[in-house]
């Protein structure tokens, strides 16, 4: 058995990652303590965890985003490890940096590490230095509205605005033209230095019918090594909804040189924990480039966990607490494929309306190559203050087409009576031809939204008989 | 003269201001008509607005800033 460090871990979130990283830290024999807010009480993750503490009230700012309170439970409940998930303080350099001045530690790499790759701009510069490529854009930061016109014109029309600290899409504008990036380059601006109290921003080339693929990693501070892509193309107001592994469109010597630029990038900042670099990938010129790196565990790490028949979450709490990696690039096989879809509380037959509402009857999918990651249970009311995020229905078969059929009878399988979710739009995508022939790109799935709205509703429809 | 109740038609957190570092949409006294936001309320990271459905002036907004309410609760309160 794997020794660690850890005795007892506190989890700084809430949802189905709280309840799948309760399970990864009772698979190694560690203690768990979650933390919660008032409207969170009753959640699965709370009845799960050996211990659990109040931190606050339901609004975010004031629980599950106060590193006073959450720091006050570690103390209280003697953790001496906290696991932040993904979201909230996921990111947040100033939170790890208090977790470990607090003598605690950290699931996840250091402050300066987050830091580093959470400004978009320094991150981006890392990347060149590791020779990793970039898309075409501001070499750093810009403040000057000139200046930026000037390198717009330079790059090429269309170009995205980005907040060098934004994340998750957020604070992201094209412009087509420079009449239009005269307009919304200082809105941005200004946007950013609201939202994040940084006003910097920087400019990419937009790549029209591009892939989003990510490379999983894992390090230990010293050695790297990589989990295979996971393609992540199907997105919704820049929110993945589908995620697969592996890849259909890349070839071997495409995978060979992202996963290589990957583990470089990596290497180089001296990666500690679960990491994922992602690119966007152009089919036509076979080229790919750096867009960002997350320095957490994502929600779609499961699709890759099925491929390669590996737990990452209990590897990042191993690592955490001093083990070196046992795992080394030779031993790790990919086998099969493996597709994710993403169920939220929303009607997708009515413009992704939030529904918190109370789950009724449940039959959750389960059989040969079905996972089902979920934080539901009859009874379950779900709170309207936090994301819609339910749980992920992850299916693993031999190949790609066989793991559609088996999606389609997972889908089939589920029934979450009560509120409105997700699964008509996978039922009615599992029917379009360029899906099953993974034809797609990141601006795929809005406009065959709006031109398949019908085929959703039948499919909401059929569910709710 | 009767007070009319606005309610929200969905939980969620209440805001009384378009963004943070912005002014209120309206003040208690202010004369509204029907139609016009009032408020917002945040239901899983979307923003709805609250519209008054009747004219009046503001006689009370029993919800503070920034709390959480439930569908149906009142929001704002008009002469």
């Amino acid at each position: 058995m794997k020794k660690t460090g850890i005795q007892k871990l506190l989890i700084a979130n809430r949802g189905e990652i709280a309840v799948r990283i309760i399970r990864a830290a009772r698979d190694l024999g560690i203690a768990t303590v979650v933390v919660h807010s008032d409207a969170d009480t009753e959640s699965r993750a709370v009845q799960m965890a050996d211990e659990t503490v109040n931190i606050g009230p339901p609004m975010a700012a004031k629980s599950y985003l106060s590193i006073d309170a959450i720091l006050t439970a570690a103390k209280e409940t003697g953790a001496d490890a906290i696991h932040p998930g993904y979201g909230f303080l996921a990111e947040n350099a100033g939170f790890a940096d208090a977790v470990a001045a607090a003598g605690l530690v950290f699931v996840g790499p250091d402050g300066n590490t987050i830091r580093l790759m959470g400004d978009k701009a320094a991150a981006r510069a890392e990347a060149e230095k590791a020779n990793v490529p970039t898309v075409p854009g501001s070499d750093g930061v810009i403040k000057d509205m000139d200046a930026a016109a000037e390198i717009a014109e330079e790059i090429g029309f269309p170009v995205m605005i980005k907040a060098a600290a934004g994340g998750g899409g957020r604070g992201i504008r094209v412009a087509h033209d420079a009449a239009e990036f005269r307009e919304l380059a200082p809105q941005a601006s200004s946007e950013a230095a609201a939202t994040f109290g940084d006003g910097g921003i920087y400019i990419e080339k937009v790549i029209e019918r591009a892939r989003h693929i990510e490379v999983q990693i894992l390090g230990d501070g010293e050695n790297v090594v990589h989990f295979f892509e996971r393609e992540c193309s199907l997105q919704r107001r820049r929110q993945k909804v589908w995620e697969e592994a592996p890849s259909v469109a890349l070839n071997d010597r495409v995978r060979d040189e992202l996963y290589r630029s990957a583990v470089a990038l990596a290497k180089a900042v001296h990666y500690k924990g679960a990491g994922t670099i992602e690119y966007l990938y152009d089919d036509e010129t076979e080229s790919f480039y750096f867009i960002e790196m997350n320095t957490r565990i994502q929600v779609e790490h499961p699709v890759t966990e099925m491929i390669c028949g590996f737990d990452l979450v209990a590897e990042m709490i191993l690592i955490a607490g001093g083990t070196k990696m046992g795992v080394t690039q030779q031993t790790i096989r990919r086998t099969g494929h493996s597709i994710e879809v993403r169920l939220n509380a929303e009607d997708p037959a009515n413009n992704f309306m939030p529904f918190p509402g109370i789950v009724g009857n449940l039959l959750t999918p389960d059989g040969p190559g079905v996972r089902f990651d979920h934080m539901l249970y009859p009874g379950y009311a779900v709170p309207p203050f936090y994301d819609s995020l339910l749980g992920k229905l992850i299916v693993w078969a031999e190949d790609r087409d066989r793991a559609l059929l088996r999606l389609k009878r997972a889908l089939d399988e589920l029934q979450i009576e009560g509120l409105p979710t997700t699964a008509p739009l996978f039922q009615a995508l599992l029917e379009s031809e360029e899906l099953q022939q993974s034809a797609v790109h990141t601006r795929w799935l809005e406009p065959w939204l709006e031109n398949n709205l019908d085929l959703i509703k039948q499919k909401g429809a059929q569910t709710h008989e | 003269m009767s007070k009319h109740e606005v309610k929200s038609p969905i939980p969620g957190t209440f805001y009384r201001k378009p963004a943070p570092d912005q002014a209120a949409y309206r003040e208690v006294g202010d004369t509204v008509t029907k139609g016009e936001t009032i408020g917002l309320v945040e239901v899983m990271k979307t923003f709805h607005e609250v519209k008054a459905d009747a004219d009046g002036t503001i006689a009370d907004f029993p919800v503070s800033d920034g709390e959480p309410v439930m569908a149906g609760q009142v929001i704002a309160e008009l002469n």
